[in-house]
């Protein structure tokens, strides 16, 4: 279970001469949950928009699966199996909820999916998600936690192997914090190794086997959850001093 | 097999557009019914790039008229029947459409529209600059003396207008429920998030450019044939692309039927303006049409009949 699925390797990302994310490298091995923190502005969702493809990276290489996928486009690493949630939901607001989940259902797992078993494929994620009811609801009509439900059940619908969640749960309440977590683990069951991107700490520590720190674009320490909230560079970055 | 409403009512329109032509109507309605019938495929040519996808584009003319002068152009060359000039524009439009996709699909919003717009304007000066076609002159095209079994030329063209047209929204409902029409749709709706879901968007929106550029050439090959004279200005006319942008936004853009409705709707009236009040009227007519839906019913005639039937029905 050990086999690695995703190696970043010394991964720049510069806007102009801001330098967003700096010589980042990391490894995820299948199956696996990883916790990624850091304060405001330290480039977590550069790194994952990287990671996903949204942006390309200015240096450095980044393998999934032991294939460089640092040059592909996002829809290409999406049918490798990377599926990525948005911090700011952006569901396709003119379909209903179940037409959501066909657009990755036929584009992104199109070759790992049943054709004739779409709507049922869909129906399963939205069960699994706890969205049934909400099938033929117009996206747009949503609430905000099942917005959030939907981000993950449309990343689920990709079929990936690497889930990257970011920051499904800002703003929920502690009960709805509980239901995307809840969600998240499910996912990690069927195998899918999740980067989770959070600021809810209870959340990070109870989901993640593994840490990672990132300040002003750059890893700052790597451990178990226990080990970083001791860690002396982790707490100057939080609260100053 | 099961016969869709639909495909009954393809034939049965097809099969009323003929039977007209066996009573010897008075021609004008040919000419009104061809107005109307071009529109609509216009209309519904654009709204697969402007609707479906979400790119509105200013440059419709400009595809109209490459249609017409393709026509033009090959039948002086090698006097090929209309159905190949029909063939022809359909793929040299489609080709510009793929060309001009390329180049100007990296832009967004505004800037897209605007680029289609300076698209229109440069391929207008080719033309003017095109002696063989005419250039700024124009040019006068001979009616061809066959036309089948129809008594007149004009009862062939409309009859192969409605086919087109039926054609066009046949296709354009297809590719709504399609995989391809639902790719498009998360197109329009957030870019990043298809293209995260594995949409290949630059391809599709391709494929969508290149569907809207051989539409419109399709609505303009016949067109030199039913107005025997064709210029620059007539041909880039504004209008044109003024009315392929305001009959699927009357109608309602996200639905197949809605260019269909706004299409029928807008043309029929602007025929009956031209005919009873005046033809510089009409213009202000569709501005107004245009404003007053813009503004109170932005989801078009589809969206009111949407939101109404959802309130009784449910």
């Amino acid at each position: 279970m050990s086999q690695v699925i995703l190696r970043v390797e010394g991964v720049t990302k510069r806007f102009g001469g801001f330098v967003a994310v700096q010589d980042v490298a990391l490894h995820l091995t299948a199956g696996e949950r990883l916790g990624l923190i850091g304060p405001n502005g330290s480039g977590k969702t550069t790194l994952i928009n990287c990671i996903s493809g949204a942006l390309l990276n200015d240096e450095g290489r980044i393998e999934f699966e032991g294939r460089d996928v640092t040059r592909l486009p996002p829809h290409q690493r999406a049918r490798l199996g990377v599926a990525r949630t948005f911090q700011i939901p952006k569901p396709f607001r003119s379909m209903s909820v179940l037409e959501n989940l066909r657009v990755p259902l036929e584009y992104a797992a199109w070759s790992r999916a049943e054709h004739r078993r779409i709507t049922d494929e869909a129906m399963e994620i939205l069960e699994l998600i706890g969205l049934k009811h909400r099938a033929g609801t117009s996206s747009g009509d949503l609430t905000q936690v099942d917005m959030r439900k939907l981000e993950l059940a449309r990343a689920l619908a990709a079929k990936p192997r690497l889930l990257v969640s970011d920051e499904a749960m800002a703003g929920l309440s502690s009960s709805e914090v509980d239901e995307i977590l809840e969600i998240l683990l499910a996912l990690n069951r069927r195998g899918v190794a999740v980067i989770m991107i959070e600021h809810v700490m209870q959340a990070v520590m109870r989901f993640s086997q593994r840490v990672i720190c990132l300040d002003a674009g750059r890893i700052i320490c790597e451990g178990t959850p226990e080990s970083i909230v001791r860690n002396p560079d982790v707490q100057r970055a939080y609260l100053g001093a | 097999m099961k016969i869709s409403a639909f495909w009954v009512c393809i034939v049965l329109l097809f099969l009323a557009g003929l039977g007209l032509t066996h009573f010897s109507v008075n021609p004008y309605y040919f000419n009104a019914l061809y107005v109307i019938l071009q529109a609509t495929i216009m209309a519904v040519a654009w709204n697969i790039l402007g609707g479906f996808t979400g790119y509105v584009n200013f440059g419709s003319a400009a595809f109209f008229a490459v249609g017409a002068y393709t026509s033009i152009a090959l039948d002086k060359a090698l006097g090929l029947p209309l159905p190949l000039l029909i063939l022809a524009a359909a793929a040299v439009c489609g080709l510009i459409g793929l060309g001009v996709g390329y180049l100007t699909l990296r832009l967004k919003g505004v800037y897209f529209a605007i680029a289609t717009l300076a698209m229109a304007i440069v391929i207008e000066t080719l033309v003017n600059n095109w002696s063989y076609v005419g250039g700024a002159r124009g040019v006068y095209i001979l009616t061809p003396e066959k036309h089948l079994w129809f008594d007149s030329y004009i009862e062939m063209l409309f009859v192969v207008m409605l086919l087109l047209t039926l054609a066009s929204v046949a296709i354009s409902r297809k590719l709504n429920a399609s995989r391809l029409g639902r790719g498009l749709a998360a197109i329009r709706d957030d870019e990043l998030a298809a293209e995260c879901a594995g949409v290949p968007t630059l391809r599709l929106k391709l494929v969508s450019t290149t569907l809207m550029g051989a539409m419109m050439g399709v609505a303009g090959a016949p067109y030199p044939f039913f107005v025997t004279f064709v210029d620059p200005l007539s041909a880039f006319n504004l209008f044109v692309a003024v009315n392929a942008i305001a009959m699927p936004m009357i109608g309602g853009t996200a639905h197949w039927i809605g260019p269909v409705i706004g299409a029928l709707l807008v043309g029929s009236v602007q025929e009956v303006v031209t005919v009873t009040v005046s033809s510089e009227l009409n213009v202000l007519f569709v501005g107004i049409m245009l404003v007053l839906f813009v503004t109170l019913a932005p989801q078009g005639i589809v969206g009111v009949a949407q939101r109404l039937s959802r309130r009784f029905f449910r």
